[in-house]
C-alpha cells in the first residue's frame, strides 16, 4: 500500500544546507511534514496569477503532463458519458450469459458482449465503463472530503498560529505517523461495518493531515509576506486577508497534492476491498471492488475479471501521478530559472 | 532536563489512558462482537446471555473499563478470545514474522534501489533511465495485492520456483528460538532450515518491496541528478579526479542524505503493505493478526492491545528521539 | 540441504528402531493385525482456520472438531461416509420403553492414550463432569451440551432450563446406564456429537480440565485443552506450533479400531481458499478442505481427487413475520415462487448441490417425498402479491458479506441473485449487509430487525429435530411470529415421539405442513462441501457431517 504522502512523486531533493522544518527533523512525522512544507513554500512565493501562468506554460511543454492529462480527460469523459457508451445495463443479468454461467465457468466474449460475462452473468464491458463513474466518485469524494477537513484544519492553524496551531498540528502529527492503510482499516473497523461511505471516509481521513500540513505551511509562509503585510497595513480585516489573499495563494499546492492523492485513493479503495473491508454491494460496479473481490476469487476461472479492472486502475493511477508530478515540478521555484 | 522527562512521561500516561478508554468504550458499543464470534450459527438466546455474562459484557461499561485498567496496570493484557492465549504471547509470535518480512523487503528495496537510481541518473536519457522511470511509475501505480497474486500465480503455479505460502516448509522440525526463522536456522546451524525459510521469504519480500523500491529509485535518481549539477562536482571533474573518487566522495555522500530520509519514511508504508502481502502469502504476522481480529473473530483484547502498543511505541520513540536530539544538538530545546 | 537430510535420516532411523522395538514387544500380545497395510509416513491436510482448543466439551466449531475427532471417540459414532449410527466406544446401546434409560455396552480392552482403561466408570465420569461443570466461563463454552441436555446441575445462566440429565451409573465395568429426566428425540444421534467425546478421567483431573479461567473479557483454557488432550482416538496429540499454524498428531499404536496407516498427521492451517489450492498443487499438502466451488473442475482435471461430501446442510431464505405484510401466507408463497433456485444452483452451486424443497436432507428420517414444491413461476408470484394487496412491497434483506460457510460459499453473490429475482416480480429489495460477527447474527437472531435474510445450517447428527426443530421448534426473533403455536406444538410432539414409525410419520407431516401451511422460510439449496486430495492419497472417506477420521488414509510415498 502506498503512503498517501508526497512519496508517490519525486520530491524535490534538498540541498544539505536547507533543512525545512527547523530543528528536530528526526521526529517520525517530521520528515513527512518537511516535504509538505517544502511544497507549500514553493507555491506561495509570489503573487498567485503570474505563478499560475508560469506553471501552466511549463506544464504544456512537459510530455508527461500531456499524457497524464489525456488519460484523466478520457477517464472523466467515460465516467460522464457512461450511459451513452455502455452497451448494456450494468446490473442486468442476461439469460445468454447466465445460461452458460456455472460456479466454475464464466462465459467469455460472445455476440453483443465483447468482453463476456462477469461473475453473475452481467456484461463485463458495461460494468467496466460504469465502473469509471464509481471509481471517480470514490476517489474524488475521498480526496475532496480529506481536502475539506484538512483545509479547515490547516487554514485555522495557519491563520491564527499560537496554541490553536500547536494543538491542531499535534493531532495531524499523530495521524501522519500512522501507516495509512492501518489507519483506514481501523476506521472501517470502528465503523463496525463497511459500506461505500466507510471506504470513502477512511481514505479521506487518511488524507486530512496531509492537506492540513500543506495548507498551514503555505499560510505561515505568507503571513510575513509583502502582500499580506501591505493588506494588513491598509486595515483589511483578518478574515478577509485569510480568505482573499492567503487561501487562494495556497491552493496551488493543494491542487497538486490532490491530484497525487487521487491515484492513491483509488488504489487504497481496491486494497480495502481485497481485505474484505470494501463496499459490499455487488450491484455497484467499482474497479477496486471488481478487482479486489471477484477478480481475485475467479482468477483461475477467468483472469480477465481481474486484468481489466487492474489495468484500468493502473492506467488511471498513472495518469494522476504523471500529471500531479508534472504540476509539482512546474511550480517548483528551482525550475523557475 | 529531568523535569522535561517527567512531564513528557506524564503526558504519555494521560494520552494512553485517554486512548485506551476511547478504544475500549468504542469497541464495546459496536454491534456483534466476541460473543457472536464464539457462537456461530448455534446461538440460542440462553447461550448468548450466558456467554455475555461470562465475559462480563453485561456489566456497566465503567465497571468493565475499571477492571480492564486494573489488569493493564499489572501488565496483563488479557487473553485472545479465540484461542485463550495471552495477548502478549499472540503478538509476540506475530511480530518476528512481520519484522523479518519488512526487513527483507527493505534490504531488497535499498540494495536494488540505490544502485539503480544512481545508474539511471548517471545515464540520464538513455534506455536504462527510461526503463527505470517507467518501471518505477508502474511500481507505484499497481495495487500490490494484485502484483502479489500475479507473482504467486506465475512463480508457484506455472513455474514451480517458489513455495506458495507460509514461512517454512510444512512439517519442518526447525528449532524456534527468536521467532525469526532465517536467523534461527543460522543460530542453530540448521542451515537447511535457514535456506528453506529464506526460500519462502523471497516472493513476499519482493512483493512488499515494490513500492519502497520504486520510491527509493526515484529519490536516488533525482537526488543524484541534483548533485551532479552542483559546483563542487563540476570542480572535481574539472580537477580531473577519478570517477570512483568523485562518486564516493562527492556524489553519493551528498545525494544519499535525502534518500536516507525517504527510507525512514517508508517504514510506515511497509507496515501498510505487510497487511496485504501477509494476506496473499498466508504469512502469520501482525498484518494477519490485525485483519483477523477485526474482520473474523472480533478479538477485541488483541485489537485493544495492538492499538495501545502502537500508540505507546510511537510516543516513546518520539520522546527518545526528542531527548537524544537535545543531547546531540544543544541548539534544539525540548519543549 | 545436506544437514537436513542427514538429520532426517537419523530421525527416521531412530523412529524406526523404536517402532520395531515396540512392535517386537507387542507382537506376542497381538494377533494377526500386523498383516494390514502399513504405509507409514506423514499425511498433511490443510484446514481452513485455527482451532480454539482440544477439549471436546468446550468447542462447537468444525476446525477444532477436525483435530479433536482424530484423538477422541464418542459412545456412538457414524459409519464412515454416512450419517448412519454405529457403535463407537459403546458396542451397542438400547433404551427402555420410556426412552429415559439408556444402557451402553462398552467395547472391551479400549485404553486411553495415557494407558488408563476405558470403562463404565470413565464414561460416567465424563457425563458427571459435564453436568456438574461450574462457573459461567466453563458453562458458556459448552454450547452443544447446553443444546442437548438443556442445563447444568447449577445453572450460571439466568432462565436456563433444568437439565434432562439425571444420573449415570456403572452397572459393571462394561455397562454404563444413563438416566434422563425425559425422552429427547435427539438421542441416540446426539451421543455421536464430537462435543460429547469421552476423555480420560485421569488426564482430566491431572491437567485441571474444568478450570476455564475468566481473564477480563476473555477465557484461558486448561493444560488439558491446550497441551494434553487425552482420548481413545487413532491419533495422539503431538503439538501445536502456533507460529507456523501446524498441529502435529502421532499414530496411536494401541488404537482399538483400524489403526492409523500413517505415522504422523499434520493439520496445517491455511485460511485462504486460494492458497490452500495452490499448496495442494505445489505438493506441500496432501489434502485440503473446502475448495472454492470455482476450483473444483480445474483440480479434478489436473488429476486431484475431488470428493464430494453427501449433502447434509441447508441454505434458506428466512422470512420475518414481524412485518405484517409477511404474515400473509400468500406473500411468503409469492417470495418462494419468485426465486429461480434452479438457476442459482446451476450458476453458483458447488458441484453436487441441488435445490432444496425441505429444511432437511433426504437422507434424514422424516423427509417427506410429497411436500408442496415451489417451482420458479414469476407470474404466479406477481398474481399472489396482487391478491394479497402487497404489490408495493419493500423488504430489508439482511446478508453477511464477509463469511464463507459450507452451505453458503459466497453470501454476496447469493444475495445479489436472490434479490434480483425478487425485484423481477416487483418486490423492492433493500439490501442490508452486516458483518457475520459484527451485527448480522445479532440483528437477525436476537433483534429480528430484518424482513428477509439468508442463513443455513450443517447437520450435527441424523435427526430431524437437529434441522427442523432447531429452526422452527420455538418462537425465534429470526422468523418473527411468536404465535406460530401450531407449528411449535407439532414439532415438540414429533420430537417427543419415542416409537420409530410414529416418529417418522409425525416428522413427515411436520415437513408437509411447513411447506404448505406455515412456510416460515424458503429452503434454497443443499450444497455439499468437498474435500480434495492428491492422487497418492488412498482411503479418504468424506463424511456428510464433516466427520472425517484420518486413520483410514494412507499416502503413497
Amino acid at each position: 500500500m502506498t503512503e498517501p504522502t508526497t512519496q508517490a512523486g519525486t520530491p524535490a531533493p534538498r540541498r544539505k544546507d536547507e533543512r525545512p522544518g527547523g530543528g528536530n527533523l528526526n521526529r517520525l512525522g517530521d520528515r513527512k511534514k518537511a516535504r509538505l512544507e517544502e511544497l507549500a513554500r514553493a507555491s506561495s512565493g509570489k503573487g498567485g496569477v503570474s505563478l499560475f501562468r508560469d506553471a501552466l506554460r511549463r506544464l504544456r511543454r512537459n510530455p508527461a503532463a500531456i499524457v497524464g492529462a489525456t488519460i484523466i480527460g478520457l477517464f472523466v469523459l467515460v465516467a460522464i458519458f457512461a450511459p451513452l457508451i455502455a452497451p448494456h445495463d450494468p446490473v442486468q443479468r442476461f439469460d445468454e450469459l447466465t445460461s452458460k454461467l456455472a460456479a466454475d465457468n464464466i462465459p467469455g466474449p460472445t455476440d453483443g458482449f465483447p468482453l463476456g460475462s462477469d461473475e453473475l452473468g452481467r456484461d463485463l464491458l458495461s460494468r467496466l465503463i460504469y465502473g469509471s463513474r464509481q471509481t471517480l466518485f470514490v476517489g474524488v469524494l475521498a480526496t475532496l472530503i480529506g481536502l475539506a477537513i484538512g483545509v479547515l484544519f490547516g487554514a485555522i492553524a495557519g491563520a491564527f498560529g499560537g496554541w490553536v496551531d500547536n494543538i491542531l498540528m499535534r493531532v495531524t502529527d499523530v495521524m501522519l505517523a500512522l501507516p495509512a492503510l492501518l489507519l483506514a482499516i481501523t476506521l472501517v473497523a470502528l465503523a463496525s461495518r463497511s459500506s461505500q461511505w466507510t471506504v470513502i471516509m477512511a481514505v479521506a481521513i487518511v488524507n486530512v493531515p496531509i492537506f492540513a500540513r500543506l495548507l498551514r505551511g503555505s499560510m505561515l509562509a505568507q503571513r510575513e509576506s509583502d502582500h499580506v503585510l501591505a493588506a494588513r497595513a491598509l486595515g483589511v480585516k483578518q478574515r478577509s486577508i485569510v480568505l482573499r489573499h492567503m487561501l487562494p495563494n495556497a491552493m496551488t499546492a493543494v491542487i497538486v497534492q490532490a491530484t497525487l492523492t487521487l491515484s492513491v485513493a483509488i488504489i487504497e479503495a481496491a486494497s480495502l476491498s481485497f481485505l474484505g473491508l470494501g463496499d459490499p454491494d455487488r450491484d455497484r460496479a467499482e474497479w477496486g471492488a471488481m478487482l479486489g473481490d471477484a477478480g481475485v476469487r475467479y482468477f483461475e476461472v477467468r483472469p480477465e475479471l481481474a486484468y481489466y479492472p487492474a489495468l484500468a486502475i493502473i492506467v488511471v493511477a498513472l495518469g494522476f501521478t504523471l500529471l500531479g508530478e508534472a504540476m509539482r515540478e512546474a511550480i517548483d521555484p528551482k525550475n523557475r530559472r | 532536563m529531568l523535569r522535561v522527562i517527567v512531564r513528557r512521561l506524564l503526558q504519555l500516561v494521560v494520552t494512553l489512558i485517554a486512548l485506551s478508554a476511547l478504544i475500549f468504550i468504542w469497541l464495546r458499543n459496536l454491534p456483534g462482537g466476541p460473543v457472536d464470534a464464539l457462537l456461530g450459527e448455534r446461538a440460542t438466546p440462553e447461550t448468548r446471555a450466558l456467554l455475555t455474562k461470562a465475559l462480563g459484557y453485561d456489566q456497566p461499561i465503567h465497571v468493565q473499563y475499571g477492571k480492564f485498567m486494573q489488569r493493564i496496570l499489572t501488565g496483563d493484557f488479557g487473553n485472545s478470545i479465540r484461542t485463550g492465549d495471552p495477548v502478549i504471547e499472540v503478538i509476540g509470535r506475530a511480530f518476528p514474522a512481520t519484522f523479518e518480512l519488512a526487513l527483507a523487503a527493505m534490504v531488497i528495496a535499498v540494495g536494488l534501489g540505490i544502485p539503480l537510481g544512481y545508474l539511471a541518473a548517471r545515464w540520464r536519457g538513455r534506455s536504462l533511465d527510461h526503463l527505470t522511470v517507467v518501471g518505477t511509475l508502474l511500481g507505484i501505480s499497481i495495487p500490490i495485492f494484485f502484483l502479489g497474486y500475479l507473482l504467486k500465480d506465475v512463480f508457484t503455479q506455472n513455474i514451480h520456483w517458489f513455495p506458495p505460502s507460509g514461512r517454512v516448509g510444512i512439517g519442518l522440525d526447525n528449532t524456534n528460538i527468536t521467532g525469526f526463522f532465517v536467523l534461527d536456522g543460522l543460530l542453530t546451524r540448521e542451515f537447511d532450515a535457514a535456506a528453506d525459510a529464506l526460500w519462502h521469504l523471497i516472493l513476499p519480500a519482493l512483493t512488499l518491496a515494490t513500492i519502497p523500491l520504486a520510491v527509493i529509485v526515484r529519490m536516488t535518481r533525482a537526488s543524484v541528478l541534483d548533485v551532479l549539477n552542483e559546483d563542487y562536482v563540476r570542480t572535481a571533474e574539472a580537477k580531473g579526479l577519478r570517477h570512483r573518487t568523485i562518486r564516493k566522495r562527492h556524489i553519493l555522500r551528498n545525494a544519499l542524505l535525502p534518500v536516507v530520509t525517504t527510507i525512514g519514511l517508508q517504514t510506515g508504508a511497509l507496515l501498510s503493505g505487510a497487511v496485504l502481502t501477509e494476506k496473499v502469502y498466508n504469512w502469520g504476522g501482525l498484518g494477519t493478526l490485525i485483519t483477523d481480529s477485526i474482520t473474523g473473530s472480533r478479538d477485541y483484547p488483541v485489537l485493544q492491545a495492538l492499538i495501545l502498543l502502537a500508540a505507546f511505541v510511537f510516543v516513546v520513540v518520539n520522546l527518545l528521539v526528542d531527548l537524544s536530539y537535545a543531547f546531540i544538538d544543544p541548539r534544539v530545546r525540548v519543549r | 540441504m545436506q544437514a537436513r537430510r542427514l538429520r532426517t535420516a537419523v530421525a527416521i532411523a531412530a523412529v524406526t528402531a523404536l517402532a520395531v522395538g515396540a512392535a517386537g514387544c507387542a507382537e506376542s500380545e497381538r494377533d494377526g493385525d500386523s498383516g494390514e497395510a502399513k504405509t507409514g509416513g506423514t499425511f498433511i491436510f490443510a484446514g481452513a482456520g485455527d482451532p480454539k482448543n482440544f477439549d471436546p466439551s468446550f468447542n462447537d466449531d468444525g476446525e477444532s472438531f477436525r483435530v479433536i475427532r482424530q484423538m477422541f471417540d464418542t459412545l456412538v459414532t457414524h459409519k464412515p461416509g454416512t450419517a448412519e449410527l454405529t457403535g463407537g466406544l459403546a458396542e451397542s446401546w438400547e433404551h427402555d420403553a420410556s426412552g429415559k434409560v439408556w444402557t451402553f455396552k462398552l467395547r472391551q480392552g479400549v485404553k486411553f492414550h495415557d494407558g488408563t482403561p476405558l470403562n463404565a466408570a470413565a464414561v460416567c465420569y465424563n457425563f458427571d463432569r459435564w453436568y456438574n461443570m461450574k462457573g459461567a466461563a466453563a458453562q458458556a463454552n459448552m454450547i452443544y451440551y447446553m443444546d442437548t441436555f438443556g442445563g447444568f446441575a447449577k445453572n450460571e445462566a439466568e432462565g436456563a432450563g433444568e437439565s434432562i440429565y439425571n444420573k449415570c451409573e456403572a452397572k459393571d465395568d462394561g455397562t454404563a446406564v444413563l438416566t434422563l429426566n425425559r425422552y429427547k428425540g435427539a438421542f441416540p444421534g446426539a451421543f455421536a456429537l464430537t462435543s460429547l467425546s469421552i476423555a480420560s478421567p485421569e488426564a482430566l483431573k491431572k491437567y485441571d480440565a474444568d478450570t476455564v479461567t475468566q481473564n477480563g473479557d476473555s477465557f484461558a483454557y486448561s493444560a488439558f485443552a491446550n497441551e494434553h488432550p487425552v482420548g481413545t482416538g487413532p491419533f495422539t496429540f503431538g503439538g501445536w506450533d502456533k507460529a507456523k499454524g501446524e498441529i502435529t498428531l502421532n499414530k496411536n499404536p494401541d488404537y482399538w479400531g483400524d489403526k492409523a496407516k500413517v505415522d504422523k498427521l499434520i493439520i496445517k492451517i491455511i485460511k485462504d481458499e486460494n492458497t490452500r489450492k495452490q499448496e495442494l498443487r505445489a505438493g506441500t499438502v496432501h489434502g485440503i478442505d473446502f475448495p472454492a466451488p470455482a476450483d473444483r473442475k480445474a483440480l479434478a482435471d489436473e488429476g486431484f481427487q475431488v470428493i464430494d461430501r453427501p449433502a447434509f446442510n441447508i441454505l434458506y431464505l428466512g422470512i420475518n413475520q414481524k412485518n405484517p405484510k409477511l404474515k400473509d401466507l400468500r406473500v411468503r408463497q409469492a417470495i418462494a415462487y419468485a426465486l429461480n433456485r434452479q438457476q442459482l444452483v446451476q450458476t453458483k452451486g458447488p458441484g453436487g448441490s441441488k435445490v432444496a424443497d425441505e429444511f432437511l436432507p433426504d437422507t434424514v428420517l422424516g423427509y417427506a417425498p410429497d411436500v408442496q414444491k415451489y417451482a420458479y413461476d414469476p407470474e404466479k408470484a406477481k398474481q399472489l402479491l396482487k391478491e394479497a394487496g402487497a404489490e408495493n412491497l419493500t423488504l430489508n434483506f439482511y446478508y453477511p458479506p464477509d463469511v464463507t460457510r459450507p452451505y453458503m460459499p459466497n453470501p454476496q453473490e447469493i444475495f445479489t441473485i436472490l434479490a434480483n429475482d425478487l425485484q423481477a416480480v416487483g418486490i423492492k429489495v433493500n439490501g442490508v449487509p452486516r458483518p457475520w460477527n459484527g451485527g448480522f447474527k445479532d440483528d437477525v437472531q436476537t433483534f429480528g430487525k430484518h424482513d428477509l435474510h439468508i442463513l443455513g445450517w450443517t447437520g450435527d447428527y441424523n435427526d430431524p429435530g437437529n434441522f427442523v426443530g432447531t429452526f422452527f421448534g420455538r418462537a425465534k426473533a429470526e422468523f418473527g411470529d411468536q404465535a406460530m403455536t401450531e407449528m411449535f406444538e407439532a414439532i415438540t410432539k414429533a420430537d417427543g415421539t419415542v416409537d420409530e414409525a410414529a416418529k417418522k410419520a409425525a416428522w413427515e407431516q411436520v415437513n408437509r405442513d411447513i411447506a404448505s401451511k406455515w412456510l416460515p422460510a424458503v429452503p434454497v439449496w443443499h450444497a455439499p462441501p468437498a474435500i480434495v486430495v492428491t492422487k497418492d492419497v488412498e482411503g479418504m472417506v468424506a463424511s456428510p457431517l464433516t466427520d472425517e477420521r484420518f486413520n483410514t488414509v494412507s499416502v503413497k510415498q
